[in-house]
């Protein structure tokens, strides 16, 4: 038997209750704030889209509204699709049709009432933790809210009673219920790891074990993130919406601001996953280096620098998501289908295997090392436990990655180029590197 | 005050749930009842939260409303069955008969039961689900007796599963095993 001490040290400080009036004012703060938040950053974020996909093409991006970076441009798409004529075409299925963008857009939002966004703040009130919700199932409810957005765009797609959107709804379907296996079982190492599902509980875990789960769960972090990219339908996974394909897909039939629902809650869930991948493989709002910040309550100066790190953090998912869609081309059906059942479904089982083993056989060494230790090197402490993770987690990556890959989850299309091919891709993006980008967007 | 907002909402959400279980076995068109069926699995899973039991609220839709319904919408667009009135399955009086008698009864055992030990109000975080899920965590506490009392059930029902699942393969290929 494992001593129950092994997950108890994680909750040395119990929080201090919070009267009802505090309580319900901080949490319509919180709510009202997030809400905010979201909403205004997802805005700007379709701003961010295309000045860095203009950036890696080569152009400008918008920069005719609000000045030379276009700021006032998601302000000006908001203006033009509110205003728009909304159609509504005789042949689809109506009450299905005005829900389907609603069935999109809640479950993004909801998803983000669990995700903790900063240090708990000792104010003179009690402790207000910076999470809306303080759940205990934590990102299990994040996992069952986030697998219920595919119902807006399978029925999307079915009550449009057009072919094209039809065969994106099916496709959507498919593809969200195969990923969304990977997805839950990617995160099953990290709830072995901590011992918990709470969201709070696990940014303490990996404050307490000095290393971030992404350098103790490599693969993991790998998996999730992929299927993370599928589950919000972005590229290269965005089958349902190929519009060399399908027209537009399950959103065909669709204009103005019922159009733009799908969009807004696309880029929802992005920032949802970002968030998720910062808190559950980056140490979410934990400060590094620091270690004031993992003491329970914290002044409101750290909350602050907590909160602006998980934002870095997020943001910097947020700018991968984007990245990868102007880099990677979109998968072929088929391929998408094997990636999801034949790797990276095996890849997972076999990894929560290794890594439960792995945990079992420390944990029967807990008392010379213990999983969670509260000082650093300063206190003469090493984390050896997090160490010894890191070791085996260094040999799986190189397993994984450079043995059994060779080059084929990493670049699925192509093996690898030879040394001449390298060297003539590189002649021709010398002589066009002479081009300046001109204009437009 | 909020004990009278717990029992408020707990009803409320019980009524909605009832409402769409009879709107999901009276509607005719495949979707339209799938998704009502969404909507008593959702309802569901509020009483459990309610009740303490989140764990099993937060699998009830991920299970369920997230997995289970989306392969039913899919396999119903997939085969886009005609007419939703020629795919009705009750039909005639003796069919419709037959089911009002055993709702009938159904109704008739849980009045018989209820009366027996009508529920205490329920005061939140009070009961023995509540302790458990304080010293277990809400995982923990089903976890623990799952994977000690009742290990063997839970084994067998995995192997039940997996029998399932080979018996889908071997249907899905029967026309390429005929072939050989």
């Amino acid at each position: 038997m494992i001593p129950s001490s092994v997950f108890a040290a994680v909750h040395v400080i119990p929080d201090p209750p919070l009267a009802w009036w505090p309580f319900i004012i901080s949490t319509v703060i919180k709510m009202l704030l997030v809400f905010t938040v979201y909403m205004i950053g997802v805005a700007m974020l379709t701003l961010a889209e295309r000045k860095i996909s203009a950036w890696i093409q080569g152009r400008l991006g918008p920069n005719r509204v609000g000045g030379k970076l276009g700021l006032l441009q998601p302000a000006a798409d908001g203006v033009k699709n509110i205003m728009k004529e909304e159609t509504l075409p005789a042949h689809v299925n109506k009450p299905i049709f005005t829900l389907a963008p609603m069935l999109a857009f809640i479950p993004a939002l909801m998803a983000a009432a669990v995700i903790p966004f900063g240090a708990p703040w000792d104010s003179r009130w009690g402790r207000i933790s910076m999470v809306i919700a303080d759940l205990p199932v934590g990102f299990l409810f994040i996992l069952a809210i986030s697998s219920l957005g595919v119902y807006g765009i399978v029925l999307a797609g079915w009550s449009s009673n057009n072919k094209y959107a039809l065969l994106g709804g099916l496709r959507s379907s498919a593809q969200m219920v195969s990923y969304e296996i990977s997805m839950g079982m990617s995160l099953i190492p990290v709830l072995l790891l901590a011992g918990n599902v709470t969201l709070n509980e696990i940014v303490d875990q990996q404050a307490n074990m000095h290393l971030w789960n992404v350098l103790t769960l490599t693969i993991s972090f790998f998996i999730f993130m992929v299927a993370a990219f599928a589950e919000t339908n972005r590229l290269p996974f965005d089958l349902p919406e190929a519009e060399s394909e399908l027209i537009a897909g399950y959103h065909t039939e669709y204009s103005a601001m019922k159009f733009s629902m799908f969009p807004i809650s696309e880029y929802a869930n992005m920032a949802t996953s970002s968030a998720l991948m910062a808190t559950l493989f980056f140490g979410g709002w934990d400060i590094p280096f620091m270690k004031q910040d993992n003491t329970g309550g914290v002044g409101i100066l750290l909350v602050l620098l907590s909160i602006a790190i998980f934002a870095v953090k997020t943001g910097f998912f947020i700018f991968v998501f984007i990245w990868i869609r102007w880099t990677l081309p979109r998968f072929r059906y088929d391929q998408l289908m094997s990636l999801g059942w034949k790797t990276m479904l095996p890849l997972a089982l076999a990894y929560i295997v290794i890594v439960a083993a792995t945990l079992l056989g420390l944990d029967y060494l807990g008392s010379v090392f213990p999983r969670f230790q509260r000082d650093f090197l300063w206190a003469h402490v090493i984390p050896v436990y997090g160490l010894a993770m890191l070791g085996v987690n260094i040999v799986l990556v190189i397993i994984v990655f450079f043995i059994l890959d060779r080059g084929r989850i990493i670049s699925p299309a192509y093996g690898r180029a030879t040394p001449q091919q390298i060297a003539r891709l590189r002649a021709v993006t010398a002589v066009r590197s002479h081009l300046s980008p001109q204009s437009g967007d | 005050m909020p004990n009278f907002f717990y029992q408020v909402n707990f009803y409320l959400f019980g009524l909605i749930a009832i409402g769409s279980a009879i709107a999901f076995v009276t509607r005719r068109s495949p979707v339209a009842a799938a998704l009502w069926l969404v909507n008593t699995m959702f309802c569901l899973a509020v009483l459990y939260v309610m009740l303490e039991a989140q764990f099993i609220g937060v699998i009830q839709v991920l299970v369920y409303a997230g997995a289970i319904m989306v392969v039913f919408l899919f396999v119903v667009m997939l085969l886009n069955l005609g007419e939703p009135s020629e795919i009705a399955d009750i039909r005639g009086k003796w069919g419709k008969l037959v089911a009002a008698l055993l709702g009938i009864v159904l109704l008739a055992q849980v009045a018989a039961l209820s009366g027996k030990r009508m529920p205490e109000p329920f005061i939140p975080g009070t009961g023995y689900d509540a302790q458990a899920v304080r010293d277990l965590g809400a995982v923990g506490s089903v976890a623990q007796p799952l994977f000690n009392e009742y290990l063997l059930a839970f084994e067998l029902t995995s192997i039940l599963l997996l029998v399932a699942i080979v018996g889908a393969v071997v249907i899905g290929r029967r026309r390429q095993i005929d072939a050989r």
